[in-house]
């Protein structure tokens, strides 16, 4: 059992959690991933690192809700807990003096850029980081990311804040500028990231991606977070998350994402109207 | 109504009584549903079977239990009527009847050497297992053995499936404090996430790990050695000794064109779903799964009859197996083949896939198959599948189960400096006490075989809990009793 600190909305349907997870924190390392359980019937699934709290032994995880399971996790309030926080899984993010680091992140693949960020400043690299959103009120992390960056420089689809554009509009430019790049690694949905190592693959610019396909265990034993990288099967779990961009099959990635769509949807469709239920009756029993 | 001792009959009278024959499910009804298919022996069968042993002077069925049960003691037991004196006689080597009564291959083991088994049948050692077990367990008076005064060593055990339970339950009679770390959520291992409910009911497997922890033994789950602590520092933290039990937790796939397309699970995904995480009643449990109308299971072995059998309950309209080899061939226990003959299952033998086609989002949607025959025996004695050149053929199918072994997990070999492993990943260990390379660092079950049986798994954990017991106590190894204990390893 873990128990949640501290909970806020970072923006409409993305909560940010601080879980108690001591033992966990002390060993995690920037790139990897947790698997949370909510409770007895709950799925397990994969979830990044969105800030390590060593001192303290708190871990901070970022959920968006697009399903039952995240739904009901964002309904969590402090003092609940999730039955199972199992981590720290998966390679940490390799990390080196590499000199100008860019750090790329999208949607709920920004918190954990935060870690990675933090970790290749201490390293001694010069950190831009580059995130991006549909609109302004859906920016998240900025404060942590211009704490932890050297630079941090912002897109939005809309153009209602920073660069009007995608975050891959503002690496094009850097790299049409002539700015150095040594070490790039990003981290957001499967679009993204396909979009900034098509950007980074003429330049040949060292880039890494984190990967979170459908999980089952997280420990290398189910095989179900298969994804094709040069042309050979890994499992993201135990062999990543971080792959060479590169070299990663996107494509295939993206429908193996999809494979239970339609069970997804009957679930939350359920869970809401469930939970639509309970709140009306709740309103007639206060009446 | 208590349970009556019967009266002793001549062993003329013995060889004449039947085997008793299990009930269970009607195959059409069972298809629809996960509850276990054979009943168990009423009082009265349990009782007759149990008068079919005749006390022979050299009984050969405990040398062929892996974790030498008092075969003949506990079945005197059970004619006398005591049916929870019987449970204990068991428990005095076997800490999980129950399980080993439902999934043990017992006609490889204890049957097979049963002096019945030459001119009769042989007594149905597994039926009465299980019945004392169940016995044990519906009167609710599952009493823990009385245990020694604490020794003060500390053992560690990774991995609670059959061979960590069986090193926990041995070193915790001997008065060692043990403390397990399972990586999922919930204890068992195999018999928890593998192994259906219908074979072998979760509320079972929970009771046997229940009676661990009422003799002292601490589980900890979701907790990931070699993430979370490594081998070395646990023995940091002031273990003893330490035993490692993590099974063969990497799925083997064939390497074949489209077998990342959707509808393909490892077993270990699909039964790790079903079973573990409930799939079979989502909505209700959050996990799903998916299963078509046409179901190809890749594997003869048990698991592929687990797999299979999952799938019809689960709606398949057509389930396949597709084995390379004939069904002699076939490393599945017999039963289990003959209770997926009877559900509908379809086998497709002498078959391989080649090739997956899918469609535009990905889900698999044909496979292309080729015919085999058979050639000269191979280096594990069975005649090696050859392919026919041109017997190429398509099936239309949307879910596909790959049961065709594992490999060894990589998550500890990779961070425990030291520690050594053979070409195939699996950790060596001398055969005598299973220790490994390391001093204190014990292994057996899966880990070091390779995928094998409950109860092989279950024997080396015997072997092992001995020779921890005797490493931490500063107990030097009897020679006699190292090569005993050798051999038995071996079999193992």
């Amino acid at each position: 059992m873990n128990k949640i600190l501290a909970k806020k909305e970072l923006c409409e349907k993305i909560h940010q959690f601080k879980i108690e997870a001591p033992h966990l924190v002390k060993k995690a390392k920037a790139g990897q991933f947790v698997i949370l359980k909510e409770n007895e019937a709950g799925e397990r699934v994969p979830m990044s690192i969105g800030g390590l709290d060593k001192e303290n032994g708190v871990l901070t995880v970022v959920i968006q809700e697009v399903g039952k399971t995240s739904a009901s996790m964002n309904r969590m309030k402090v003092g609940d807990s999730f039955s199972d926080v199992v981590g720290p899984l998966g390679i940490p993010t390799h990390i080196e003096k590499f000199g100008n680091a860019v750090c790329i992140g999208g949607g709920v693949g920004i918190p954990p850029i935060y870690p990675i960020a933090q970790t290749l400043k201490a390293a001694g690299n010069h950190v831009t980081t580059i995130i991006g959103a549909r609109t302004k009120g859906l920016l998240i992390y900025q404060d942590e990311l211009s704490e932890a960056s050297d630079q941090l420089l912002i897109s939005t689809d809309d153009g209602s804040f920073g660069t009007h554009g995608f975050v891959t509009t503002i690496l094009q430019k850097m790299i049409d500028d002539g700015e150095k790049i040594d070490f790039v690694m990003a981290i957001g949905p499967v679009p993204m990231m396909k979009a900034v190592v098509n950007t980074t693959r003429e330049p040949k610019i060292k880039t890494f991606v984190s990967l979170n396909p459908i999980m089952v265990d997280g420990t290398g034993m189910c095989g179900a977070c298969r994804v094709t990288v040069g042309g050979k099967t890994q499992f993201a779990c135990v062999d990543g998350p971080d792959f060479d961009g590169h070299e990663v099959d996107f494509d295939e990635m993206t429908k193996r994402l999809k494979m239970y769509v339609k069970y997804e949807k009957k679930s939350y469709d359920k869970f809401l109207e469930d939970e639509h239920c309970r709140l009306k009756k709740q309103i007639e029993n206060t009446k | 109504m208590a349970p009556q001792k019967k009266e002793p009959i001549s062993k003329k009278e013995r060889l004449q009584i039947p085997r008793q024959v299990m009930p269970q499910q009607d195959p059409k009804e069972r298809i629809k549903n996960f509850n276990e298919v054979p009943y168990g022996l009423p009082t009265e069968m349990a009782q007759t079977e149990a008068m079919r042993c005749i006390e022979c002077k050299k009984p050969l069925c405990i040398d062929g239990c892996p974790v030498e049960v008092d075969i003949p003691g506990f079945i005197k037991l059970v004619v006398d009527g005591d049916f929870i004196g019987a449970a204990k006689k068991i428990k005095e080597t076997n800490a999980l009847p129950a399980i080993c009564g439902r999934v043990c291959p017992q006609e490889e083991q204890c049957e097979k050497v049963c002096v019945l088994t030459k001119k009769h049948t042989p007594v149905a050692i597994g039926y009465l297992e299980r019945f004392v077990a169940d016995y044990e367990r519906e009167q609710g008076e599952i009493e823990i053995p009385e245990l020694p005064p604490p020794t003060g060593k500390k053992v560690a055990i990774v991995g609670s499936g059959p061979a960590g339970l069986t090193v926990a339950a041995d070193l915790a009679k001997m008065g060692h404090k043990v403390v397990i770390y399972e990586a999922l959520h919930k204890a068992g291992g195999v018999l928890i996430y593998g192994i259906p409910e219908f074979r072998l009911p979760k509320s079972i497997v929970a009771a046997e790990v229940n009676y661990l922890e009422k003799m002292g033994v601490e589980i900890h789950t979701s907790f990931v050695v070699g993430k979370l602590d490594t081998v070395d520092e646990l023995f940091e933290a002031g273990f003893d000794a330490v035993f490692i039990g993590t099974g063969a937790g990497l799925p083997n796939f064939m390497r074949i064109e489209g077998e990342n397309l959707n509808g393909i699970y490892s077993a270990n995904e699909f039964l790790t779903r079903s079973n573990l995480m409930r799939a079979y009643d989502f909505p209700e449990a959050d996990t799903p799964i998916f299963v078509g109308e046409n179901v190809a299971v890749l594997g003869g072995g048990n698991t592929a009859m687990d797999s299979v059998r999952t799938s019809l309950r689960l709606g398949a309209k057509n389930a396949y197996i597709i084995y390379r080899r004939s069904r002699n061939e076939m490393p599945a226990r017999i039963e289990e083949i003959h209770h997926a003959e009877e559900e509908g299952v379809q086998f497709n033998f002498l078959t391989s896939p080649i090739k997956y086609y899918g469609d535009d989002n990905g889900w698999v949607k044909k496979m292309e198959c080729v015919k085999y025959e058979l050639g000269e025996p191979d280096a594990s004695g069975r005649r090696r599948p050859v392919m026919i050149e041109g017997s190429n053929f398509t099936i239309p199918i949307d879910t596909v189960v790959v049961a065709i072994g594992n490999s060894s997990n990589p998550l500890i070999p990779q961070t425990t400096p030291g520690l050594e492993t053979n070409k195939w990943g699996n950790i060596t260990v001398d055969e005598k006490t299973m220790m490994t390379s390391r001093p204190g660092l014990f292994a057996g079950g899966d880990i070091v075989t390779g995928g094998a049986t409950v109860i092989l798994a279950a024997g080396a954990g015997k072997v092992a809990a001995r020779a921890i017991h005797k490493y931490v106590m500063g107990i030097t190894f009897d020679e006699g009793e190292k090569d005993k204990e050798g051999e038995k390893a071996k079999q193992a």
